[in-house]
């Protein structure tokens, strides 16, 4: 297959069907829209279906339907929208359907909701996120699989501009083997068999089938999300071995960093950098391990300091860290705002390490 | 002359053929089993055991997810619907239905079932309405009538500060993707024939991929009424079912 110039946002829909995906439901937002629009353009033609739901607490409730039947769904919107699906997702976790949510953010300001939920109980996403479209098709694809494995939703961080921009990308389907067997799914076949199915984040199961009850439930999920923690931490790094100082940055933002560290590293400054692609689990040993021996960390993110929380946790006082980052958007609110920029990137790095760090 | 022995009909004999077990933990008087028979008996008798999902709230009645012998889907209080379209989406030839109360339909969920019916999506919601949540013991609900005492309208549901009723099925039968909506009851025996009927016809409607289905049933909560056991049919008679009146609201079917 060849490259094709393509949206963000068009190259993750064609993603998610090339993993097999074929319901979608969500509801139009800036700069989760266009998104929207390609599932509804694309999914018909391959027997998927996609519904404009009416509101995004139904658009998350169709896709939990179509996920008790054994299909590959998914839904999305921006955090402000997401925040409506919270309910849903804390309960969808613990009915262990495998979610696949994707959050066209308006900046990094949902790194908490993403990695540490605004819904109730015991629960966490494996949450990937991209730093560019090339990687956003490889990542969405890695999400429906994740979800499958795990039966655990699994929530693609995007932004504005993955989902307005456009790379040469191949979105050729990648293969992860067979996909799990669904025998937990409804199909209606059990009913007055004696072995008819119950889905629920309960734990209630059936009269002749028992299910573990709540607290039973609730601890199996917790116990499986420690083994997600020890399994899937993902992150890139560059330039540390000899470095002084580590920034950490994540999303499209840390290839904004990544390209200012280079320009520095020219410059002779011993700089390196990590980047976590997944937010959950945390790459906590990559940070800690890259952070080693450092005179400073330095977290790059577009929000008033939320990630940097994370890494704090992951060098537990062996470095001193410090944020560079900030709030930054345009008049709309969209998150694309004078911090994303080389220069200011480059200028905020090198002021760090001038100014004599403190923690 | 000899008299024979009357023929012994166990309880146990007269379970539907879809329930594992007919325990369960309702209170005495409480009208939901009975309507869920209903429900069950109709899904046997249109074929429809082994084609069926069902979609569940939150409510009392969610304790029969365990002992229905049908494939389900546990959804959050007011969710249903929207559960129940992404089933049906997926498994287009399958009778899917939800089950709910009024707390769930009308309060919580009520944006839901008004777009699945206006979508005319082809599912069948069943509405247990007791015009109460039973469920935390006895408050109002979107459907408790004018005069109604609960524990959140000690003096009866003033319309000047607890305001109006929501007549839900007169609602939903105004939308164009409705297809089949009716009101029954279960307050006395000629009334549950006359539900099982309608309960026929919604998911006959389903079968005919006619659109939208949804069947109200009047359900006795002496529990959440805080009347005698006994007098819970009369006092439904008297206070609930004098707004919420049974009948066939809607239908593209022969009467």
């Amino acid at each position: 297959m060849t490259k094709r110039l393509m949206e963000g946002s068009e190259a993750m829909a064609e993603a998610a069907i090339a993993s097999g995906c074929r319901f979608f439901a969500g509801y139009p937002m800036t700069p989760f829209t266009e998104l929207l629009e390609n599932f509804a353009e694309k999914l018909p033609a391959v027997g998927g279906v996609c519904v404009n739901a009416e509101s995004e607490l139904e658009a998350v409730g169709m896709a939990w339907g179509a996920l008790a039947t054994g299909a590959r769904a998914a839904t999305g919107s921006t955090g402000q929208g997401l925040s409506l699906m919270q309910e849903s997702f804390s309960e969808i976790t613990l009915a262990e359907l495998p979610l696949v949510a994707f959050n066209m953010a308006r900046g990094q300001g949902d790194y908490f909701q993403s990695t540490r939920g605004g819904g109730h109980g015991d629960y966490r996403h494996i949450v990937l996120a991209p730093m560019d479209i090339t990687e956003a098709v490889g990542l969405t694809q890695l999400a429906f699989h994740l979800a499958d494995r795990w039966r655990n939703p699994v929530l693609v961080q995007g932004d504005y501009l993955l989902a307005h921009t456009a790379e040469g990308v191949d979105v050729a389907a990648v293969d992860f083997g067979p996909v799990p067997e669904k025998e937990w799914a409804v199909d209606g076949s059990g009913g007055g068999s004696g072995s008819s199915k119950v889905i629920s984040p309960l734990g209630i199961g059936k009269s002749n089938t028992p299910g573990p009850g709540i607290e039973g439930q609730q601890q199996a999920v917790a116990e499986k999300l420690v083994r997600i923690a020890g399994a899937e931490p993902r992150a890139e790094s560059g330039f540390v071995d000899d470095a002084d100082h580590l920034v950490v940055a994540f999303g499209t933002p840390a290839k904004f960093v990544r390209y200012a560290v280079g320009r520095l590293r020219e410059k002779g400054l011993r700089v390196g950098y990590v980047r976590p692609i997944t937010l959950w689990p945390f790459p906590g040993d990559a940070v800690a391990s890259a952070a080693a021996g450092k005179q400073s960390v330095l977290v790059f993110e577009l929000n008033a300091g939320q990630m940097i929380d994370d890494v704090r946790l992951a060098v537990l006082g062996s470095a001193p860290v410090r944020f560079i980052g900030g709030i930054s958007t345009d008049h709309s609110g969209f998150g694309v705002g004078a911090l994303l920029d080389v220069e200011v990137i480059a200028d905020r790095i090198e002021g760090a390490l001038d100014s004599g760090v403190a923690a | 002359m000899t008299v024979e022995e009357p023929a012994m009909h166990p309880v146990g004999d007269k379970l539907p053929s879809l329930l594992q077990s007919g325990e369960h933990d309702l209170c005495p008087g409480c009208g939901e089993p009975v309507a869920i028979r209903i429900l069950l008996e109709t899904l046997a008798e249109l074929g429809l055991s082994t084609s069926t999902i069902g979609v569940v709230g939150i409510g009392c009645y969610t304790a029969f997810a365990r002992t229905l012998d049908v494939d389900l889907v546990q959804a959050l209080h007011g969710r249903a619907p929207s559960v129940a379209t992404g089933v049906k989406r997926m498994q287009p030839t399958k009778a899917v239905f939800t089950l709910q109360g009024d707390g769930d339909m009308v309060n919580e969920g009520l944006q839901e079932v008004l777009h699945t019916a206006a979508r005319g999506e082809n599912v069948t919601c069943v509405l247990l309405n007791n015009g109460v949540f039973g469920e935390t013991g006895g408050h109002m609900t979107a459907t408790s009538v004018l005069g109604q005492r609960t524990k959140t309208s000690l003096d009866g549901r003033d319309p000047d500060y607890h305001g109006y009723p929501i007549v839900i099925g007169d609602l939903l039968a105004q939308l164009d993707g409705a297809a089949y909506i009716a009101r029954g009851s279960v307050q006395n025996a000629g009334a549950v024939a006359r539900t099982k009927r309608m309960m026929h016809k919604a998911f006959e409607t389903q079968l005919a991929g006619e659109g939208f289905s949804m069947i109200e049933v009047l359900t006795m909560c002496p529990t959440g009424w805080f009347v005698p056991t006994a007098e819970g049919p009369g006092y439904m008679g008297e206070t609930l079912g004098q707004v919420h009146v049974m009948g066939e609201l809607k239908t593209r079917r022969p009467k």
